[in-house]
């Protein structure tokens, strides 16, 4: 039982681990279809920052540089996505496609120019990174148990770019539900031509909700190669940028149930981690390659499990055209 | 005399169509001015120019006799400009204070400023009479209260002219009324009011001063007390307008169509049939009004294979065809002899990026016409078109030429020409001369009525009152998805027809839907 | 999604020069890439060119690559047709590599003429049977196909490391790979046909034949039967396939599983061309270069061709690239890829706009009226 226990605990404290990314690059899809641009090159903004982060932290040595790296690179793809979408109406699951692959192609190029390591860039030791944090009181709390473990063991410990993530989560439902900017963010996703109507820039009112989104997937993608990792790896993205769109589908555009998706998904991510080699009962050892597909499976069905209607933002998907 | 509003020369043009061409037009402070012209005169042009939606390539707008640029909406906002767009510039899911205060927060944050603008909506609905719940969502208003709210948000904006673009298309005439009531307060308060419209009817009873548009130019001013409908037709349209069908008698005959006890949802799976109950027999033309939105759009879906059924059937020349089992697809009921025209052409009726060839056989893809050796063959398929455009007056008749390059005349031109020519046993028609020129209305009138007098049966779907009096040999009447009266259009009045459609059943109506006419 | 959008411009300049026009400006932006990187942007064209054109064996390596890209094109091409954006090819190759490799184990005593169609059938079959899945999801419970396929590329690749590591291990084997298959079921080189006509040895084989037979087909089917019109319908305007009578559910099925059938025959180049054997990460990006194709390409049956060429020309060339210039590797080829889908696929109006409005001048249709 007490093992049994202990289990639990860690992988609680890894999925909050690999939920960091998850949920930025969430609620940077849902700031982007909020507004009505249909965003998936979450995945290749994310690796995009990626990349950029772990370059400048190596080149420069501070973490701090490599976040701003990523950030402005990021946000750099999501202008780029909004220039294609937005200003020249063009398709957006196309766009989205077309610099994910971008990326996946131009990071390794670079990678491979700048430091020769074969499309990687060097190692980060801790001072380049975003290390784990001891919270106050864990020293007290240590005694207490099960709430004093959990705390020290799942709520303590992780990365500052873990904790922005899920500070993020309630700040992103106060700026949708209370703020002027958040009313006219889910107008425009919802009717843009009341929006045009009133007298606001549908065009700004996007590209804020890009330039959002490109924030967001730039403190993803840097959490990716300076804080779970130690520098960039090809394609290190894996996917995280699809399943982070699930996840707010899964979430219906909402932050806090996009949450709990992502949630979900990142236990199924560290559970495949966790089963590696573990001998179950009844079925014995499970072969790597299953295991390895968990965190997928579990996203093909949460998509599927809908049942019913699920309802996007209107307009999300359509270009903006003043009609005649 | 005080002129709130004048444009002076105003010319736009979209690539080479010239939508506006040197228009002149002034408005006085205090009096509801109407703008009337048919489809593509030009109007909503015009308003969008007024409005700050877009720039004029010649020429200028004056208020209070001082020049105006606007750049956008918002400046024409400012300088106390509203306006009632013909659908709705409203966000759903938002509630009706969210509504209208959107675009003018005038804090960043959300809390005060919803606060504050409750006690300014209060008091606007009580002294104009436009009451609506403020904390109920859009989406759960009728379409009578959403008007009301788009109201509400021009004189939340302080705006002193007010442009109401079509606002009666989709009121009932009872709801019409009411809106005229609130145009007259609005007035007697010292607004001044433009409405665009269509109906001329609504042009005399309401306006003071009128303009006609035609051909993207004003072509008459008038005061309205010192004109007549029949003027003011004639010049809308350029011509003396006559009325006149030729229906022959045809012999009573069997039902064609049954449908019993349907019932069906709409797309977000809420009601919108609730036992619909009537027949249509061969050589008949029955008229289906009502306004949209009640059901009328899912009945057709259902009878034409495009809907499931919830509840009810439908047989089709003596054919179950759908129930809540299981219904016959488009294709298969085309099969059968039954036609379609729908409602909203481009977006069920005709691909626009299809030539008009291969449209001409949408819905037919199957049959072995246009098939040799098992595979669609172009040259059949193109004679099958030419002949169609030269029968139907398709202009231009080219038959690769992609559907959207054509005008709306000709497009329903072609799209009733496919389903006529299959020799269908019964046509179910939506909406036939919806954003179509008059010369061409007045082609698929003969039309229809010719189909009928050669013994086919004919379901006319329209929110043209006009149109369903004039071609209808029977009516039914539908609100909130059932059928709330029924009749001889010769035996109706309009305000008979106003309460039927506002759901207010008739004496007259008792149950008699079976087909037989008493 | 729309698809093919029909307009104004005449067929030169919209299969010619629009093409032309996006990849132009594909290679200026590689070009500054390359000459960031400090190198020399006309010495890699040149060495681009050289590398794809410039000897015998690289000829071979060009039409090698051409055989995959216009399965994997075609795999895009059909389903977008429909309006479905399919980014499965790579699972669905994956998939189909592994229905081949079964179909030529199981048959193994069978002589050429039943074992290699046989094999066809398994690519087919499997490949197939692996984009039904996401098709069926977004057919009746509005999966999102986009997330769906690339979920399912995810668990191919695993469940082809599985099999390769597993039960379909070559015995002895170091690394992850398969047995060899029979000699009755490797596809004769392309030299061996055409050797007369001086095609060089290399690795393209008869599987580009198969591939032809393919895009003639993709043709027929799209064009002159009532399936395909059915297609190009749900494809263009939903609503009306609903007015038609033509099922959307049935043409999602459809157009996904001929889709996952094509990039599944991208086996037959790798396994029974070149590898003779099922290796791990065989697919090695070719599904995604099928987008890049099918866009490039306009969806054409000959504009997917001559695309399948072009990137073959441009894989090949990219690989001799990556030797000769040590600071280039061949993920530029991928970016090339991702530039190419973003100007012919997302922003086509940048040239389409202006030579519309260049050749309205010349050439005014006339518009119907009255």
């Amino acid at each position: 039982m007490e093992a049994f226990f202990f289990d639990i605990v860690l992988l609680l404290d890894s999925s909050i681990r690999l939920v960091g990314p998850l949920i930025l690059a969430a609620l940077a899809g849902l700031f982007a279809e909020r507004s009505g641009v249909v965003d998936i090159s979450l995945e290749g903004k994310m690796l995009g920052a990626a990349f950029a982060a772990a370059a400048a932290a190596a080149v420069t040595g501070s973490a701090w540089v490599g976040l701003g790296a990523g950030i402005l690179t990021s946000i750099a793809l999501a202008l780029l996505h909004g220039f294609v979408s937005i200003t020249h109406r063009g398709e957006q699951i196309v766009s989205g496609m077309a610099i994910n692959i971008v990326v996946a192609g131009l990071a390794p190029v670079l990678a491979n120019s700048w430091f020769h390591l074969n499309g990687q860039t060097p190692l980060l030791d801790e001072s380049q990174r975003f290390t784990s944090i001891t919270l106050p009181g864990v020293e007290v709390m240590s005694n207490v148990p099960v709430v004093g473990t959990l705390y020290v063991e799942v709520i303590s410990g992780h990365n500052l770019l873990t904790y922005v993530a899920i500070a993020l989560v309630p700040l992103s439902a106060w700026v949708l539900y209370k703020t002027r900017f958040g009313l006219r963010l889910r107008a425009v996703g919802e009717n843009p031509s009341a929006v045009d109507t009133a007298g606001i820039s549908v065009i700004w009112l996007r590209y804020q909700a890009m330039i959002v989104a490109g924030v967001l997937c730039g403190v993803a993608g840097t959490s990716l190669s300076t804080a779970l990792g130690a520098g960039f790896i090809r394609d290190m993205s894996a996917g995280k940028g699809f399943l982070a769109l699930a996840a707010m589908i899964f979430g219906r555009w909402m932050p806090v149930p996009t949450l709990l998706a992502c949630l979900l998904f990142a236990f199924s991510d560290a559970l495949q981690g966790r089963l590696q080699g573990v001998e179950l009962p009844v079925v014995g050892v499970i072969s790597v390659q299953f295991i390895m597909m968990l965190p997928y499976v579990v996203t093909v069905i949460a998509l599927a499990g809908f049942v019913g209607h699920i309802r996007p933002p209107a307009a999300s998907g359509k270009p903006f055209v003043r009609s005649r | 005399m005080n002129v709130a509003l004048e444009a002076r020369h105003l010319t736009k043009r979209f690539g080479d169509v010239v939508a506006n061409s040197g228009v002149n037009m002034r408005v006085e402070r205090g009096t509801v001015h109407g703008l009337v012209g048919e489809n593509g005169a030009g109007k909503s042009t015009l308003m969008n120019m007024v409005f700050g939606l877009y720039q004029p390539d010649d020429g200028e707008i004056l208020l209070d006799g001082k020049t105006v640029h606007f750049s956008g909406p918002q400046e024409a906002i400012d300088m106390g400009l509203g306006m009632v767009h013909q659908h709705f510039k409203l966000v759903e899911p938002f509630t009706v204070l969210e509504n209208v205060i959107l675009g003018i927060e005038d804090a960043p944050l959300l809390g005060d400023a919803v606060s504050k603008a409750r006690t300014k909506l209060e008091a606007l609905e009580k002294s104009y009479g436009l009451e609506v719940n403020m904390d109920t969502p859009v989406e759960d208003l009728s379409v009578g209260e959403r008007q009301r709210v788009e109201i509400l948000k021009a004189l939340y904006r302080e705006a002193q002219i007010l442009i109401l673009d079509e606002p009666t298309g989709v009121l009932t005439p009872q709801e019409t009324e009411s809106l005229f009531e609130i145009i007259a307060k609005l007035r007697d308060e010292g607004k001044t009011i433009l409405l665009i419209t269509h109906k001329l009817g609504e042009i005399m009873a309401i306006t003071n001063n009128v303009s006609v548009m035609r051909g993207g130019k004003v072509v008459a001013e008038r005061v309205t007390s010192e004109t007549s409908a029949d003027e003011l037709a004639e010049l809308m349209v350029g011509r003396a307008v006559t009325k006149e069908v030729g229906k022959t008698v045809v012999k009573a005959s069997e039902a064609i169509l049954v449908v019993d006890g349907l019932c069906a949802n709409d797309d977000t799976m809420h009601k919108a049939l609730k036992g619909v109950s009537f027949a249509v027999r061969s050589g008949e033309i029955l008229g289906i009004a009502g306004v949209s939105g009640n059901g009328q759009s899912e009945l057709v879906e259902v009878i034409t294979g495009m809907r499931a059924a919830t509840a009810g059937e439908v047989f089709f020349d003596g054919v179950l065809t759908a129930s809540s089992d299981d219904f016959l697809k488009a294709d298969a009921l085309r099969a059968l002899g039954l036609g379609h025209v729908a409602e909203d052409r481009l977006k069920f009726g005709m691909v626009s990026d299809m030539s008009a060839a291969e449209n001409s056989i949408l819905g037919h893809q199957k049959d072995a016409r246009y098939h040799k050796h098992g595979l669609l063959n172009p040259r059949l398929i193109t004679e099958h078109c030419d002949d169609l455009m030269q029968k139907y007056d398709v202009r231009p008749p080219l038959s690769q030429l992609p559907v959207g390059g054509f005008s709306g005349g000709n497009q329903q031109k072609l799209a009733i020409g496919r389903e006529v020519e299959n020799n269908p046993k019964l046509l179910i028609v939506g909406q036939p001369t919806r954003g179509v020129d008059i010369g061409a209305i007045a082609f698929i009138h003969d039309r229809l009525v010719a189909l009928r007098n050669a013994g086919c049966a004919i379901l006319l779907v329209s929110s043209e009152l006009e149109e369903l009096m004039a071609l209808a040999d029977r009516l039914i009447v539908m609100c909130d998805g059932v059928v709330s009266g029924e009749g001889l259009p010769a035996k109706l009045s309009e305000k008979d027809i106003g309460l039927m459609m506002a759901g207010h059943k008739t004496p007259e109506h008792s149950g008699n839907v079976g087909g037989r006419v008493s | 999604m729309s698809s093919v959008a029909t307009d104004n411009l005449p067929k030169w300049v919209n299969f010619g020069l629009i093409p032309f026009l996006n990849l132009a400006t594909a290679f200026i932006v590689s070009g500054l890439v390359i000459w960031s990187l400090g190198e020399d942007p006309f010495l890699a064209m040149s060495l681009l060119l050289e590398g794809a054109f410039g000897y015998g064996e690289a000829v071979s390596y060009t039409f090698y690559y051409a055989t995959h890209f216009i399965f994997t094109g075609l795999a895009v091409s059909i389903a977008f047709r429909a309006g479905l954006f399919n980014i499965g090819g790579e699972g669905q190759a994956i998939m189909g590599g592994v229905g081949i490799l079964l179909a030529v184990t199981i048959g193994a005593d069978l002589p050429s003429f039943v074992l290699i169609p046989l094999a066809i059938l398994g690519g087919a079959v499997f490949g197939g049977a692996w984009a039904a899945i996401p098709a069926y999801l977004q057919a009746k419970r509005g999966s999102h196909i986009v997330i769906t396929t690339i979920m399912f590329n995810f668990i191919a690749a695993s469940i082809l490391s599985y099999l390769l590591v597993g039960p379909l291990k070559r015995e002895g084997a170091q690394s992850p790979e398969s047995a060899d298959i029979p000699d009755a079921a490797k596809l004769d080189p392309l030299s061996d046909f055409f050797g007369g006509l001086g095609f060089p040895e290399g690795p393209a084989n008869s599987s580009l034949l198969i591939a032809l037979v393919c895009v003639f087909l993709y043709w027929l089917f799209i064009n002159r039967t009532h399936y395909g019109f059915g297609i190009r319908i749900v494809g263009l305007n939903p609503s009306a396939a609903r007015f038609a009578g033509i099922s959307s559910t049935k043409v999602i099925m459809i157009s996904m599983i001929l889709a996952g059938a094509m990039a599944g025959l991208m086996g037959l180049n790798e396994v029974l061309g070149v590898q003779h054997r099922l290796i791990t990460n065989f697919t090695a990006g070719f599904g995604f270069v099928g987008i890049a194709v099918a866009f490039m390409g306009r969806n054409h049956p000959v504009g997917i061709v001559l695309a399948a060429l072009l990137f073959g020309a441009i894989y090949q060339g990219g690989a001799e690239l990556a030797f000769e210039m040590p600071s280039v590797t061949r993920d530029l080829v991928i970016m090339i890829q991702g530039l190419v889908i973003l100007l012919a696929g997302a922003l086509e109006h940048i040239y389409r706009s202006p030579l519309e409005k260049i050749f309205e001048k010349f050439n005014k249709p006339s518009k119907g009226e009255g």
